[in-house]
């Protein structure tokens, strides 16, 4: 199997930490054990037997050839947030392991699904939901940080983006902003700048962030597992800070939940999710870069993970055609929110690298991901070496905490979000745990 | 103990008007109302929570569910997940129909997130002897959109599936054995 980086670089990740990067030899221990004839054997309680012989199993429409029989037997099916938060003395945070001299608090907790997070300019920080209707939004002027519901009726605002004192919410099929919004976290009011988007529900919720060029990058997700997608579907798009202007940035994209700007190059790198069910160990998900803007093509459906030509669809072509992930992040590990380090508090060495969260496996029988990892990038912006940063949030094949996504206080510490939890932890630096801010 | 006793009154309390409509063994005999008994209850959390929310307008159980607090819909539904599941129906159904629909829920891995013997998992339902015409709709409902999943797993499955598909598969499930 080709691979993606230098034979050195492979060493060095497989032995940081599991599932990073694809071996050149399979792992045959994380094989599931082999189900015997399963398409002959009965999957249910035999039933009261029919005078006629079963009925020939028709084709598969493709999304469900996806699914092997086998599957069956191995208990997997999507983890989903719950609704109601975790109770503050509840969280995992004594099982989280960091650096040494990193320390991770709460910094905000009861807030059902905490996902996207973005910091105001008078510091109010905002956390979306994924599946919920709602936007959150923490402020902390009695020195507490105080949660409030500032916007509900929302359909899946999981993109969020603050600019110049406006935040703009990415909804399933519209984008709206709130002019000023830490004037009216009491009486904010949504106006629509963009609705020109499908209404497919899966991986119909968005990430949203503001370019160096002030736009609004989003991402329009693949509506399926696998499919071919509409025109519409499977790409970044970006618009004017006022909806004009759509224009297509990049194709082939299967769904992203992560994305942010090289602080120098100002280059656009993002995370991908890769398909479910095509086997335990296959395909890896991604970590991108779009240097050809409106060209650039990932690879969907066609190529999945960067190097395995798609057992549907891959038929005719080659991953060669396409552009290259510049780091794989492990099966199944679904990255989704990354952050470049811009602040001062964490030690040199974090500057400009890539701080990403793996929410975790879902269609894996031995769960992996659930942990932030940091990318050091070479002066190139490739990646040199991925690291763990932040592990714990898996213990006995079961998840007690989920990261989502990072923003950064002025003051250079960390704020991570657990939709498992409705939680938000602060990390920070320091020989000595640094002041808290109120758990 | 005292306090324990009082809880469970409040409880049952709580309970007496769910199980009007959906029966007290767990099993409803009242159309387009669900069985809840052995729910797995993260999913009734998760169901009365959005109507709780109005996230999921749908008369009574908009109203029936406000004012409820978090411990409420815990507590309810893990009332619910110990009533004893619901019965198959004592006809045993068509063969032929039978055998339809076990070729549709094997083609399309129902039986994956929903176990093979249809008892659910965490916030995937249990759909076995579920009441048919209910089953028929609410998959009716999740394909075409009226009713929305909390997430998109149901809407992305159904898509490929005909309305006579979906037909079987409810007499399927409301008669599994």
């Amino acid at each position: 199997m080709p691979s993606i980086l230098p034979r050195s670089r492979i060493i060095l990740l497989a032995a940081v930490a599991g599932g990073f990067v694809a071996t050149a030899t399979p792992v045959e221990a994380q094989q599931p054990p082999t189900n015997p004839s399963p398409s002959a054997a009965p999957l249910t309680a035999p039933a009261p037997t029919p005078a006629t012989a079963p009925a020939p199993v028709p084709a598969a429409p493709p999304w469900a050839q996806a699914r092997p029989d086998e599957a069956v037997s191995a208990n997997l099916a999507p983890v989903v947030p719950p609704p109601i938060a975790t109770a503050p003395d509840k969280l995992p945070l004594s099982k989280l392991k960091l650096p040494k001299n990193f320390h991770i608090e709460v910094f905000a907790s009861g807030m059902p699904q905490a996902r996207s997070l973005r910091v105001g300019d008078k510091g109010t920080v905002f956390v979306s939901t994924r599946l919920l209707d709602r936007i959150y939004a923490v402020t902390s002027s009695s020195g507490r940080p105080e949660v409030k519901t500032i916007l509900t009726g929302l359909r899946w605002p999981n993109g969020i983006a603050v600019h110049n004192g406006t935040l703009y919410i990415a909804e399933l099929n519209k984008i709206s902003k709130i002019d000023n919004v830490e004037s009216h976290l009491g009486d904010a009011k949504a106006t629509v700048i963009y609705s020109d988007l499908p209404n497919y529900e899966p991986h119909g919720w968005k990430f949203l962030v503001v370019g160096p060029d002030n736009r609004l990058y989003f991402n329009v997700g693949a509506p399926c597992n696998i499919c071919m997608p509409p025109a519409t579907n499977a790409q970044i798009r970006s618009i004017n800070l006022d909806g004009s202007d759509a224009q297509i940035v990049a194709h082939g994209i299967r769904q992203i939940v992560g994305m942010d700007f090289h602080p120098a190059s100002k280059v656009l790198y993002f995370t991908e999710n890769q398909r479910d069910w095509l086997s335990e160990d296959q395909p890896q998900d991604k970590l991108n870069r779009v240097l050809n803007p409106g060209k650039d093509n990932f690879g969907f459906p066609y190529c999945a993970g960067g190097d395995i030509e798609d057992p549907i669809y891959g038929w005719g072509h080659s991953c060669s055609e396409f552009t290259k992930p510049i780091a794989q992040l492990g099966p199944h590990t679904a990255p989704l929110g990354m952050r470049f380090y811009t602040g001062q508090m964490f030690p040199a060495s974090y500057r400009n690298a890539i701080f990403i969260a793996r929410h975790g496996s879902w269609n894996k029988s031995h769960k992996i991901g659930g942990d932030v990892v940091v990318a050091h990038l070479n002066p190139d912006g490739t990646v040199k070496s991925i690291e763990p940063f932040i592990t714990g949030f898996i213990e006995d094949n079961n998840y007690v905490g989920r990261p989502v996504d990072m923003e950064f206080l002025k003051d250079g510490s960390m704020l991570l979000s657990d939709d498992y939890n409705g939680a938000v932890y602060r990390i920070t630096y320091g020989p000595q745990r640094q002041v808290s801010r109120g758990q | 103990m005292l306090h324990s006793l009082a809880a469970d009154a409040g409880l049952s309390q709580k309970l007496a008007p769910c199980i009007v409509c959906h029966g007290t063994d767990g099993q409803s005999q009242t159309e387009n109302v669900p069985s809840l008994g052995a729910q797995q209850p993260q999913y009734t959390v998760i169901q009365l929570f959005l109507f709780r929310e109005k996230m999921n307008i749908a008369d009574p159980m908009t109203d029936m569910a406000k004012g409820l607090s978090d411990d409420d819909l815990q507590a309810i539904a893990a009332a619910l997940a110990v009533l004893p599941a619901p019965r198959p129906p004592t006809d045993l159904g068509d063969p032929a129909r039978l055998d339809r629909g076990r070729t549709l829920v094997e083609q399309n891995h129902c039986n994956v997130c929903h176990r093979p013997d249809f008892s659910g998992q965490n916030n995937v339902p249990r759909v076995a002897d579920q009441r048919e015409e209910y089953l028929l709709k609410t998959l009716r409902d999740y394909k075409s959109g009226a009713r929305h999943g909390y997430d998109a797993t149901m809407a992305e499955v159904l898509q490929p599936l005909s309305d006579v598909q979906l037909v079987e598969l409810s007499y399927y499930l409301a008669h599994h054995r």
